[in-house]
């Protein structure tokens, strides 16, 4: 009977979270007559394929819109906003954890409650930085705005992971005659690839979700990212392409659940540690 | 008297150059776009001319009395509160369940995530797609609650097992565990997946514009939206921040109340 009841209730909640994705699925492979049929006529049965599914929608999104272009735009965005956070966020959370001391607590949760000033409440002032600098409608402005995000997050992620890293490693360099530079730059990085890597996921997948200020600062269907682009530039008019908007939607979605599901324990981690043990 | 240590041993040399670059970035572009954003509420800026005129509380005496600001500012409250509400109850719920062992269990986890993980503004559109209507508390709510549930979990394997099975050796059944000795527990923990979730729904642009874009009629904006559509379309810079700072109070509020709760449930002797 305890068993039933687990059952049955693991399978509300995946069906709750999952349906969705269910429909983008036979959506993006449904022919069309099997698509907008079910509107007029009441006996067609709308969660199944009644027609053989097919691959228009998916060919009509690779070569007859600009998901591609997205694609590579994202790509482009994604690749320059993790080296700029690592670069920056890693060094910063390695002097919080090893080397300031104990104001580098105080600092480091500063750093983190700037995470929770919201976007919303920063774009226009970035809309007026952006065109003073000649940004607008440049994927320049994205490489440039993202970090604000990403930042804070990750030096806090690496702090927090380094408090989990034993010191005597590094300890034991310096006693055998390394100075603290030399520990920084060549002990310490092996010991902070597990945590340089938590960053890389989360750069890669706040850039690949990031909307608002994508949709501030670009105008161009050609110099949009997929998170932008798919929702605003596929929809022409009132005409819908919903096969095509659903394979695209898919095609994003599935990558970020697998990385989201490796790596969901360690930002969690991240995300408690930080008011709770703060 | 000891020597100086050199330059590449001073702790304090290096770490303030490593922390540098760092806060440089947030001062310069988190920070002062938040005290220019604030001074922003207090102007007349437009988009399209540089002039920066103070218009003292024009701007909010304006929103103030406008009728669409503050439907805006309800919907905010009402989509916030209701989908928050929502999270807890499910993702307490979907906790239990999921840890418990069961057949499946890491396909049904793979799918639990599925929301948290499609982009925002791509959930939308399939969103509009299934239901055809403006359902944002229960898009909100189903985009959040898994994050939430694993935040949860989190916390439940934070309790130690002693207290649960004293509990269970006092005669206290599910419920009764459940509510007197274990949510107390989550406290923190769930102070914290309500802080996020707050800060998230009440700050999330992409939903409502893409379900509804504020209409019909200017019905169902969120002030997110609001301020998009002031600020950024429709150029009147002192406006849109105006009412984007409007927030502010708000999420400072719910953080400190959050924190607190977090806090004095440590200290209070919980763990």
């Amino acid at each position: 009977m305890k068993r039933v009841a687990l059952y049955g209730a693991a399978l509300g909640f995946t069906v709750f979270a999952g349906f969705p994705f269910y429909w983008m699925l036979i959506t993006a492979f449904k022919q069309n007559r099997d698509l907008y049929v079910g509107a007029t006529d009441l006996s067609h049965i709308p969660w199944i394929f009644n027609d053989p599914p097919t691959l228009e929608h998916v060919k009509l999104l690779l070569w007859q819109t600009d998901f591609p272009r997205w694609v590579l735009n994202t790509l482009v965005v994604v690749v320059a906003v993790v080296v700029i956070t690592v670069a920056v966020a890693v060094p910063a959370g390695y002097s919080l954890a090893r080397l300031v001391g104990r104001w580098g607590e105080r600092l480091g949760m500063g750093i983190f409650f700037t995470y929770l000033i919201p976007p919303t409440l920063l774009f226009v002032p970035f809309s007026r930085l952006v065109s003073l600098l000649g940004l607008q409608n440049s994927l320049g402005a994205l490489i440039l705005i993202y970090p604000t995000m990403t930042i804070p997050f990750s030096t806090w992620l690496v702090m927090g992971f380094l408090r989990s890293v034993p010191w005597d490693i590094e300890e034991q360099a310096m006693i055998d005659g390394y100075s603290r530079l030399a520990v920084i730059l060549k002990v310490a990085p092996r010991l902070i690839v597990p945590g340089i890597l938590t960053v890389v996921v989360f750069s890669f997948t706040l850039v690949l979700q990031e909307f608002v200020y994508a949709l501030t600062f670009i105008s161009s269907v050609n110099k949009m990212t997929v998170s932008l682009g798919v929702p605003i530039a596929l929809v022409r008019g009132d005409v819908y392409h919903w096969g095509a908007l659903m394979a695209a939607a898919l095609f994003t979605s599935i990558p970020l659940a697998i990385i989201y599901n490796a790596f969901i324990d360690r930002f969690i981690q991240g995300f408690t540690m930080g008011a709770v043990k703060g | 008297m000891i020597a100086r240590p050199s330059l590449a041993d001073r702790e304090d040399v290096l770490g303030g150059m490593m922390l540098a670059p760092a806060l440089a970035y947030v001062i310069l572009l988190v920070g002062v776009p938040f005290v220019f954003a604030i001074l922003l509420g207090f102007s007349n800026a437009t988009a399209g001319s540089l002039s920066f005129g103070w218009a003292g509380l024009d701007n909010y005496r304006a929103i103030l009395s406008d009728p669409i600001f503050l439907r805006a500012l309800r919907n905010s409250v009402v989509v916030t509160i209701g989908s928050q509400v929502l999270v807890v109850v499910l993702a307490t719920a979907a906790a239990q369940v999921f840890r418990a062992t069961f057949r499946g269990k890491s396909f049904a986890r793979f799918v639990l995530l599925l929301p948290w993980a499609v982009p925002v503004s791509l959930a939308a559109i399939a969103w509009t797609w299934i239901f055809d209507s403006t359902f944002s508390v229960i898009k909100q709510a189903w985009r959040i609650f898994p994050f939430a549930t694993v935040i949860v979990l989190a916390g439940l394997s934070s309790i130690p097992q002693e207290v649960v099975e004293a509990a269970i050796v006092d005669g206290a059944g599910f419920w009764r565990r459940l509510f007197r000795v274990e949510l107390p527990l989550l406290l923190p923990v769930l102070a914290v997946a309500v802080l996020f979730g707050v800060v998230y729904t009440a700050t999330d642009l992409g939903v409502v514009y893409i379900l509804t874009g504020g209409g019909p009629a200017n019905t169902t904006h969120v002030l997110p939206t609001l301020a998009f559509q002031r600020g950024i379309l429709g150029a009147d810079l002192g406006q849109g921040a105006a009412i984007a700072v409007f927030l502010l109070p708000f999420l400072i509020v719910v953080a400190i109340a959050m924190l607190r709760l977090a806090h004095r449930t440590e200290v209070g002797g919980a763990r």
